[in-house]
């Protein structure tokens, strides 16, 4: 098992392997005032000890698009994909049960509310073990030891007595790590985060985040990290993809998003978070006007034409693809790459120079 | 929790101190025990020999501290019908009432937990829709007509079951069966809603990530939580049921309790009603303390605090 | 018109509405109205609706069964003259089942009256003023919840007179703990609101944030339970009088027409079946009605 486990260590920096691809996904769900149509044929893959962020404010269906992916929407949700496949196989055809031996031990999930995640009536210990009782044959014994060993890695001190203490005796921050170790209990390929430092102090959050990245570097497995938080994607990504109102807007290596976004909504995003050295200081931030559009029924041409400020007569009947500018980099607009990316500079240019 | 357990305990003891001088005045003061002895026809010389026999002349403060000091060494007086220990009396019938009561618990509980998990589980299903009609039913089906039809239907028309009596079991099915119709239904919408609101919850969310079985999910994660409010309704239930035996054992001819109590209220025998007021809120005191230590051993957000 | 309130902006004290077009949509508040409305008149119209004296014996024609034994049966006695028959000393079930709404309702409602100022008076001084006021009254709750109510009520009624009177008292000093639980909390809610430590902040009296603050606050909350209430009231007085210690005969009480049909229950089964089914519509019909109450007043709709 050791031998095992180092093997894979040591194959997987030679060759990204793609863990998920997800192609054309869509998710609908019904509500009281017609058929919610939350997820619009969104594409993108993880590779093994890759991050790829999924960006946006909030209603854009991100955290559908994870939910999706795990095969935990809500009840009444239909799904469709043209491709949802995980390490090679496919998702879609799965029954619940089969799903459900993926869930918790090569497929993983880290929730946002620490209070609320955990049971309140059950202990650490036996909340921790379940994933490998689940999905090992392992004596218990074996597994707790396993669980103090994990908790140890997520940095809790004083593994063995947490153990046995129930959710309510722990802070937001130690609950996080709990929930954290939970998601690698049965060493994953893939964890999907969904804001999972949210609801968190700032200090606390910047632990996380440390102890995450660090934690993925050693397991070498691939991260889907669902966030509103431009600043975190900045501090973890490797990929980025900026959806908004249920569709991709923009996709491409996190360097690219950020020194040369081309959709009016990713620069507008950038503009709204503070970048040192660019920023002027004491100035103000950005902000995106308008409201997000409704996403009960279709959309007619670009869904971000009302908030942007570059928008053509063109935007509202044309249906916008996505365009491939160099084979990583994605952008979902009709301007041309070039355009969006002279406006970018212009302005961040104007900004240098005020300051 | 020693002493969370021990206030409990204080609160008992001051509860059943509050019911016992309650039931006193009401069996003292509200009736005339010297009359009541004497009967109908007796002159007002019986009526006062009578008095002075029993010291009821004495202040009604004074008898008050007698009786209870009595109370207390276990022995409530005598009853005036059978000229012999109230006690003995009362614990005679005890252990049919009990059976009653305990089986009634327990078909209630066996049939509006497993009811309450499904229809909370499928909302809106048929299966929830039949429950809460059946819940509506229960809810207007008064005891005794409900206990009435039985007997029309099962023993007079089946003769599957006996028609009164507790010599037997059987003479118990119909009884425990009326008695656990009237409370399924609260403890049945009870387990629902507890099911819906705790299968939204976070953690049910966190179980099915982790790949759990929907059995284990909704066995262990879910129906532990939801049962949580169930426990003190529940002994709240079982104190009512035995209320109840007033009812359902008169209809019957059960030997215990209720019918006990019923025969006495008629007769006149206060202390034996005294006493049956007494027990039946002894056990109710009792039940609400082991349904708060139960509370605490299933949460221990209770326990640490 | 519907338009025009849910553009409305929406005030949080606002006291919750009862817009007429929703409660006529939800079907357990319409069927809950419409049983107790058609009981209700019934019972007021009873010299209209009856042809016969609830009272009078007719010892000549004892136990007539309801009219349908005489479309499905051929029974000759049976007949429009006594179209619900008549009970074991001859007296019409129809003239008696309609004269037992009466008292039905009258204890039912008077009794909830009783328990309801007397459950609302604890309920909201324990949530108002807290501390010990709490405490005493919390400890009161728990050593009435302790006392056995249909006994305590059999005895106290046979103690002292089984008057209409009597009996709607006792089971309004009986009946009230769950009105004081509910205003206790609906109560603790209402004072924690903006707007009473608004009314404070400014010099309101105690008694006047009591009567304009927190009374229409814990209103709705009082309107549910009164329902439940009633219908706990109907059902201990239908079993007081079926044990034979609540309303005496000869007057016509549905639990102690079923005391009375009890004797013939092998023979005359209707005779239990009618007054039974009478009692279990009323009780329907005032669940139903509690029920839609309850959706209705609850913010989101269905709780």
């Amino acid at each position: 098992m050791i031998d095992a486990s180092a093997t894979a260590v040591a194959v997987k920096p030679l060759r990204a392997q793609t863990v998920l691809e997800v192609k054309g996904l869509d998710v609908r769900l019904p509500t009281q005032s017609g058929i919610l149509h939350a997820v619009r044929g969104v594409s993108f893959d993880v590779a093994l000890g890759e991050t790829v962020c999924v960006v946006g404010e909030s209603g854009c269906g991100k955290s559908m698009t994870s939910l999706a992916i795990m095969g935990l929407l809500p009840n009444g949700a239909v799904r469709t994909a043209d491709r949802l496949a995980f390490s090679g196989k496919d998702l879609t055809g799965l029954t619940e049960r089969q799903m459900s031996d993926l869930r918790g031990d090569k497929l993983s999930m880290i929730f946002q509310e620490p209070m609320t995640t955990l049971n309140p009536v059950y202990t650490i210990g036996d909340q921790l073990t379940e994933p490998l009782f689940r999905h090992r044959r392992i004596g218990r014994q074996e597994a707790y030891e396993k669980a103090e060993a994990i908790l140890e890695r997520v940095g809790i001190s004083g593994a063995k007595r947490r153990l046995g203490q129930y959710p309510h005796q722990l802070s937001g921050g130690l609950r996080q790590r709990v929930v954290i170790a939970m998601a690698l209990m049965c060493e994953p390929q893939l964890v999907i985060a969904d804001e999972p430092t949210t609801a968190l102090d700032v200090t606390i959050q910047a632990q996380i985040l440390h102890l995450l990245k660090q934690l993925q570097r050693e397991f070498g497995m691939g991260m889907l990290f669902i966030t509103h938080d431009l600043g975190l994607v900045a501090r973890l990504a490797d990929r980025v993809v900026v959806m908004y109102a249920g569709q991709v807007v923009e996709s491409g290596p996190a360097k690219d998003i950020f020194e040369r976004p081309v959709h009016p909504y990713t620069q507008g995003l950038l503009r709204c978070i503070p970048i040192p050295g660019r920023t002027e200081r004491g100035g103000r931030l950005g902000a995106i006007p308008g409201m997000v559009p409704s996403l009960i029924g279709g959309i007619e041409g670009c869904s971000f034409r009302s908030r942007c400020p570059a928008a053509l007569p063109r935007c509202a009947n044309e249906t916008i693809e996505l365009q491939d500018l160099n084979g990583s980099h994605s952008y979902r607009c009709v301007l041309d790459a070039a355009a969006g990316n002279d406006a970018w500079k212009r302005n961040a240019g104007s900004m240098e120079k005020t300051a | 929790m020693l002493v969370f357990a021990l206030k409990r305990f204080v609160v008992g003891i001051l509860v059943m101190l509050a019911v016992s001088t309650i039931t006193f005045t009401l069996t003292n003061v509200a009736a005339d025990p010297a009359r009541t002895i004497a009967g109908e026809g007796a002159s007002a010389a019986d009526v006062e020999a009578i008095r002075e026999a029993y010291g009821f002349d004495r202040p009604i403060i004074v008898r008050y501290g007698e009786w209870l000091g009595g109370a207390l060494r276990a022995d409530l007086g005598d009853s005036y019908r059978q000229r012999r220990p109230v006690v003995d009396v009362v614990m005679e019938r005890l252990p049919v009432t009990m059976s009653l009561g305990g089986l009634a618990f327990a078909i209630a509980i066996l049939a509006a937990i497993p009811l309450g998990i499904i229809a909370g589980l499928r909302p809106n299903s048929w299966i929830d829709r039949a429950s809460l009609t059946f819940a509506l039913i229960g809810q207007a089906m008064p005891t005794f007509w409900f206990a009435l039809l039985g007997i029309v239907v099962f023993s007079v028309t089946l003769k599957w079951l006996p028609v009164s009596g507790s010599s037997s079991l059987s003479h118990f099915v119909l009884p425990a069966v009326v008695l656990a119709y009237y409370a399924t239904p609260t403890l049945m919408r009870l387990t629902r809603a507890g099911m819906i609101e705790v299968m939204q919850s976070d953690y049910i969310r966190t179980a099915k990530a982790k790949g759990l079985r929907t059995g284990k999910i909704v066995l262990k994660h879910a129906l532990r939580n939801a049962i949580l409010p169930l426990v003190s309704v529940a002994a709240v239930q079982f104190g009512f049921m035995l209320g109840g035996s007033v009812v359902v054992e008169t209809i019957f001819a059960m030997r215990g309790v209720g019918y006990l109590a019923w025969e006495s209220i008629t007769y006149s025998d206060l202390p034996v009603v005294q006493a049956i007021v007494l027990t039946i809120a002894a056990i109710y005191v009792v039940l609400t303390l082991a349904a708060d230590i139960m509370n605490a051993w299933l949460d221990p957000r209770l326990r640490s605090n | 018109m519907s338009q025009a309130t849910s553009e409305a902006p929406v005030s949080t004290f606002a006291a919750p509405r009862f817009p007429i077009r929703r409660m006529l949509r939800h079907r357990s508040f319409v069927i809950g109205a419409a049983g107790l409305g058609l009981i209700v008149i019934l019972a007021a119209a009873a010299p209209l609706i009856t042809w016969h004296d609830p009272y009078a014996q007719d010892l000549m024609n004892r136990r007539i069964p309801p009219i349908w034994y005489a479309w499905f049966w051929d029974h000759p006695s049976a007949g429009w003259h006594h179209p619900l028959g008549t009970d074991n000393l001859g007296r019409d079930y129809w003239a008696r089942l309609v004269y037992g709404a009466r008292i039905s309702l009258l204890i039912g409602f008077s009794a909830t009256l009783v328990s309801g100022l007397i459950g609302t008076f604890l309920g909201v001084a324990a949530g108002y003023f807290g501390g010990r006021v709490d405490l005493v009254i919390s400890f009161i709750i728990t050593t009435r919840l302790a006392m056995p109510v249909i006994l305590v009520a059999l005895a106290t009624v046979a103690l002292l007179n089984s008057t209409l009177l009597v009996i709607t008292m006792v089971l309004g000093l009986l009946l009230w703990d769950r009105f004081a639980v509910v205003m206790r909390s609906a109560t603790m809610q209402a004072r924690s609101q903006e707007y009473v430590t608004a009314a404070k902040a400014i010099g309101c009296s105690t008694p006047r944030i009591i009567l304009t603050e927190i009374l229409p606050n814990v209103a709705a909350a009082f309107t549910v339970i009164a329902t439940i209430e009633m219908a706990t009231a109907v059902l201990y007085e239908a079993a007081l009088s079926f044990l034979g210690l609540g309303v005496q005969p000869p007057l016509p009480s549905w639990g102690l027409m079923l005391a009375e049909a009890k004797e013939d229950i092998f023979f005359s089964p209707w005779m239990i079946t009618l007054p039974g089914i009478a009692l279990f519509v009323l009780l329907l019909s005032i669940n139903l009605l509690g029920d839609g109450i309850r959706d209705l007043s609850a913010p989101g709709g269905r709780s």
